[in-house]
């Protein structure tokens, strides 16, 4: 029924290191995954874990579109394109303006919880 | 019953007990759970989800005639405790999801217990009434007024029992003191204040007055592009009222004392692991944010979760913890994924047992994991549909590295990260505990022999 803890210890090899034959022997798996993910996005920050993310968590929540400030945008911009919504990183209000196009869906009406309804044992 | 003395978590056998919630596909993510409390005595426990509601239930009574089966829960009472409400100002939805429930210590037949989203904490009266008034002069039974010609005499309404109707009423609603998202409310020892906690501030409230706070912490800095850390969470002393702590993205801990000075920005203690900076990398910081802070019942300890491990800190030592026991190490070789999908910014909760000898914390793939701080053993449980059935024993649960995969493990890559555990909670005195599966709330009791 019980398990023996596994000692604690960062460098050593797990087997899917081992398979591996570009990382040299010895290398913190941690660091493995980092040189993966440096491959995948070369211009992330350099600064790990820093400001950016932190601005990330303080402006969670969902932007709505707001007419003024796309009208407003659209006449900054002229004719330039306007920045679209995506999964990114412009946090500053009134910078990042959500466009038609990015209206998120209607949230549905709020019914009772299915904790409250019938149990399933 | 005391758990944890004699008990060994080899010798302890888990059952399912209960599961809530639908089984259905297609349940809304309104109906994911976002936190999971028992009460002070274990005789309620509540659920707030992401749609705003909390579910309250409660143990029924012990029956004479089925001893080997303890009371079961029952739903009590239901509510829809927050809305969702739109900042105009910066065109953001403040989400109704309730980050967390604490229960207040009961002082009368009624119950109490504070509910909060990312903005606003209120104060919630869950009462029963079983009476109601009857015979009275000027309306009649169903509530309709009787035409005073009608009447010629006089009688006095009496109370006469009725079936059990359970209310729950706002009676205090903390509203605008948060410029950023709470992540956590504790109520103090002296029962007359609570602190709540945003990713930058803490604020002190007094239970009877709504529309003031004290801000006792405040680590914003003058110029937001020096940020470097934000709060994570923050708990009172379970006993000493002067005293909380809170946790940090950096993977610290800070404990303060509000008799030192009325701005707690000045930490009394202040504990942090060093790191060997070898084994800095990308992650390191990600990883080592702290989640969830507890303290132990005896209010001698606290633990901590970051995202592989979970650390009991002795409050006396600040330079390291005294125990570190790892909850899933062998996501070490898939951060870069878990970074991707988010994943890595999951916050896990973690919890003590009535008698602080055991710990547990949630994983992927519906595990989660206890720890016996007295056997250093451990275990790995999960909360699914298939091992459902009435007093059915769990059976532990292996996570294969690499290499051969024996018959009932299971390989790291087959894990589904979209079945995370992150919230639980454990009975204040017995071994009950209430495991929060996405939509589902499971609940498992030891064997009793």
């Amino acid at each position: 029924m019980s398990q023996k803890q596994e000692e604690e210890n960062p460098s050593e090899e797990t087997g899917e290191e081992k398979q591996d034959t570009q990382e040299k022997e010895g290398i913190l798996p941690e660091r493995a995954e980092e040189a993966k993910l440096k491959a995948k996005y070369p211009s992330l920050g350099q600064k790990p874990g820093g400001s950016d993310f932190l601005m990330k968590r303080l402006q969670k929540g969902q932007k709505y579109f707001d007419s003024g400030d796309y009208n407003m945008a659209k006449a900054k911009m002229k004719n330039k394109q306007l920045p679209s919504a995506g999964p990114d990183k412009n946090l500053v209000t009134g910078d990042h303006i959500p466009t038609p196009q990015d209206l998120p869906q209607r949230k549905s009406s709020l019914v009772t919880s299915k904790l409250a309804g019938g149990q399933v044992e | 019953m005391l758990p944890g003395i004699g008990t060994l978590i080899q010798d302890m056998l888990w059952c399912f007990c209960q599961m809530k919630g639908t089984i259905e596909f297609g349940s809304t993510e309104a109906d994911i759970i976002s936190t999971v409390e028992f009460n002070h005595t274990g005789e309620l426990l509540a659920t707030g989800d992401k749609g705003g509601r909390v579910v309250i239930f409660q143990r029924e009574q012990e029956s004479k005639n089925q001893v080997h089966r303890r009371g079961e829960y029952n739903v009590y009472s239901t509510f829809q405790s927050h809305e969702p409400e739109f900042d105009y100002l910066k065109s953001l939805e403040i989400e109704e999801k309730i980050n967390k429930i604490r229960w207040l210590p009961q002082q009368n037949a009624a119950y109490f217990l504070l509910s909060t989203n990312d903005k606003t904490v209120k104060l919630w009266k869950v009462s029963e009434r079983d009476k109601r008034p009857e015979g009275y002069n000027l309306k009649d039974e169903e509530g309709r007024l009787r035409d005073p010609s009608t009447i010629t005499t006089l009688r006095v309404p009496v109370l006469r029992p009725m079936d059990l109707m359970v209310e729950a009423t706002p009676r205090r609603v903390f509203a605008n003191a948060h410029t950023y998202h709470i992540n956590s409310i504790s109520v103090n020892s002296d029962y007359e204040t609570y602190m709540s906690a945003d990713d930058l501030r803490i604020n002190l409230w007094n239970f009877e007055i709504t529309n003031q706070s004290f801000n006792i912490v405040d680590i914003k800095p003058a110029n937001m592009e020096e940020l470097t850390e934000v709060i994570t969470a923050a708990e009172f002393h379970p006993h000493h009222c002067n005293t909380f702590v809170y946790s940090s993205s950096k993977g610290t801990i800070r404990l303060c004392d509000m008799r030192t000075s009325a701005l707690c920005d000045r930490h009394t203690k202040f504990f942090e692991e060093p790191e060997d900076p070898s084994n800095r990398s990308f992650f390191s910081e990600i990883i080592s944010s702290i989640s969830d802070v507890k303290f132990s019942h005896s209010g001698r300890y606290i633990m901590t979760r970051d995202y592989l491990t979970v650390k009991v800190w002795d409050l006396n030592m600040e330079n390291r913890p005294i125990e570190t026991y790892q909850v899933h190490d062998y996501l070490r070789s898939k951060l870069c994924s878990l970074y991707e999908n988010d994943c890595i910014f999951d916050k896990f909760e973690c919890v003590w047992n009535g008698s602080d000898s055991v710990i547990m914390t949630g994983s992927y793939n519906n595990f989660f994991r206890m720890f016996d701080r007295n056997t250093k053993r451990d275990v790995t449980l999960e909360a699914s549909r298939e091992n459902s059935k009435p007093r059915a024993i769990l059976k532990p649960r292996k996570v294969c590295v690499g290499g051969k995969r024996r018959k009932d493990e299971i390989s790291v890559d087959s894990l589904d990260f979209s079945k995370k555990i992150l919230h639980t909670a454990w009975h204040p005195s017995e071994n009950i505990i209430a495991v929060a599966a996405t939509n589902n709330l499971y609940i498992f009791q030891d064997k009793v022999n």
